[in-house]
């Protein structure tokens, strides 16, 4: 067979069986990890904008320093330091670990840009009702901060769905190493490997449209 | 030297391959970004739709996936490209699709009657774009282009993955004869955080350099 003819038959019967199988992994590392996301992040930007040094600094020096290092040496650094200290965590935890810490500080910078659009009057004001730092993030701040910055945290949702093939080199098995799974059995790469574009392109697709659902449903509902 | 440090002459040779593809990556992500970005406001609908095509696919799906597709598809085709080729294309075509995006809205936020003007002068449109349009759009387009050089020099370490002995691979391998784990790898992050900050600084030069001579009220 011709190289770059497609094998339909191993397209139908065996790949597309195997990756929908094993795609509910991906998209639950994604919402997963970034659930782990939104709240490390909310927390980071709320440390970044404490008034004491003890809390601003080191939150900027953890986003500077996470923020412009690779993702897959954060993994491999989880993957194989923490078992060396005694830390004995399963690939998957530790995977998304590393997703949620990455990115939390892709979020806390959105986040931060929420928390200042919020007017000082309203902190004031919420202090001078005698309310308590917590409550006034949670009550009062928070809820109006985040509707406005649905849109970006949506970007990063989709960049993050996209980098969990980086999954695969710490032994998970979701759709990347699946279909190198395949290649490596049937010394067919071309169908396995366009397929997992053609999944991708297509989620991430689905995952624009949900969002912009979300952004309607919560602008309304910020207002 | 102390501790850690005494791993960095083993980075060496590893550094210098990471250095190579980030360069090479950056600068034809920016010729791509160029060419997309520009091509995506051309006359032609053809045009325009077939380079949204380009953007859509490779902003769509992976970096990780695109690199094993151009690495193990692309010799079934009959196209042989050594490993580094590999991942300069795939990063190049990855970072230039991104910033296709920035150079399409830098050309679009230069105000409408700059265009006017030109039109006025009686400026032939192909004059008004490289004379007018893009000197001031490049100026815009620089700290964006900053940010997407870091991303595309992380993106970089991906390239161990498809058998190039860059930085990560030699981390792997120094880890397995050394066990000096954590030191390995604490140097390595370390090593990526400098040559983001190096990025960062070139950003910010190149930045004043174009911002020289701007008259800033009008133009803020």
């Amino acid at each position: 067979m011709s190289p770059l003819t497609i094998d339909w038959h191993y397209v139908w019967f065996d790949l597309i069986p195997a990756l929908s199988g094993v795609v509910h992994r991906t998209i639950l590392a994604t919402l997963i990890g970034f659930v782990g996301a939104i709240v490390i992040g909310l927390l980071l930007a709320i440390a970044r904008r404490a008034k004491s040094r003890w809390l601003s600094v080191p939150a900027m020096c953890y986003i500077e320093f996470i923020r412009t290092t690779p993702i897959l040496v954060q993994i491999y650094f989880l993957f194989f330091v923490l078992p060396r200290w005694g830390v004995l965590l399963d690939p998957w935890t530790t995977g998304l670990l590393a997703f949620a810490f990455h990115y939390a500080t892709y979020t806390s910078e959105v986040f931060r840009a929420g928390l200042d659009s919020i007017p000082k009057g309203q902190f004031e004001a919420a202090t001078s009702l005698n309310m308590k730092p917590w409550h006034v993030y949670r009550d009062i701040v928070v809820p109006q901060a985040i509707p406005p910055v649905i849109p970006a945290l949506g970007n990063y949702f989709i960049g993050m769905f996209k980098e969990t093939p980086l999954l695969s080199t710490i032994t998970i098995m979701e759709l990347m190493a699946t279909a190198k799974d395949f290649g490596q059995q049937t010394f067919r790469y071309f169908e396995p490997i366009t397929l997992v574009g053609i999944f991708f392109i297509v989620l991430s697709l689905i995952a624009a449209a949900l969002i912009q659902v979300v952004e309607g449903r919560l602008g309304r509902w910020g207002r | 030297m102390p501790a850690p440090f005494d791993l960095l002459p083993w980075f060496y040779d590893p550094f210098v391959i990471t250095v190579k593809i980030a360069i090479f990556s950056i600068l034809f992500s920016l010729l791509m970004a160029f060419a997309a970005g520009l091509l995506r406001l051309a006359p032609s609908r053809t045009v325009r739709w077939c380079t949204r095509v380009y953007v859509e696919i490779f902003r769509g799906s992976s970096l990780l996936v695109q690199l094993f597709w151009l690495y193990f598809v692309l010799p079934y085709a009959g196209v042989r490209l050594d490993p580094l080729s590999t991942a300069v294309l795939a990063l190049a075509l990855n970072g230039g699709a991104y910033g296709s995006e920035i150079v399409r809205g830098a050309v679009l936020a230069v105000p409408k009657g700059q265009r006017e003007a030109a039109t006025a002068l009686n400026l032939p449109p192909l004059w008004t774009y490289v004379s007018v349009i893009i000197p001031q759009a490049v100026r815009i387009m620089i700290p964006p282009f900053g940010n997407l050089a870091v991303e595309v020099l992380k993106g970089t370490a991906l390239v161990s993955l498809i058998t190039i002995t860059d930085l990560v691979k030699k981390a792997l391998q120094l880890d397995t004869t050394t066990f000096r784990t954590f030191e390995i790898f604490a140097l390595l992050l370390l090593i990526y955080f400098v040559l983001g900050q190096v990025i960062i600084a070139v950003t910010h030069g190149v930045e004043k350099v174009a911002n020289r001579g701007v008259d800033r009220g009008s133009v803020a």
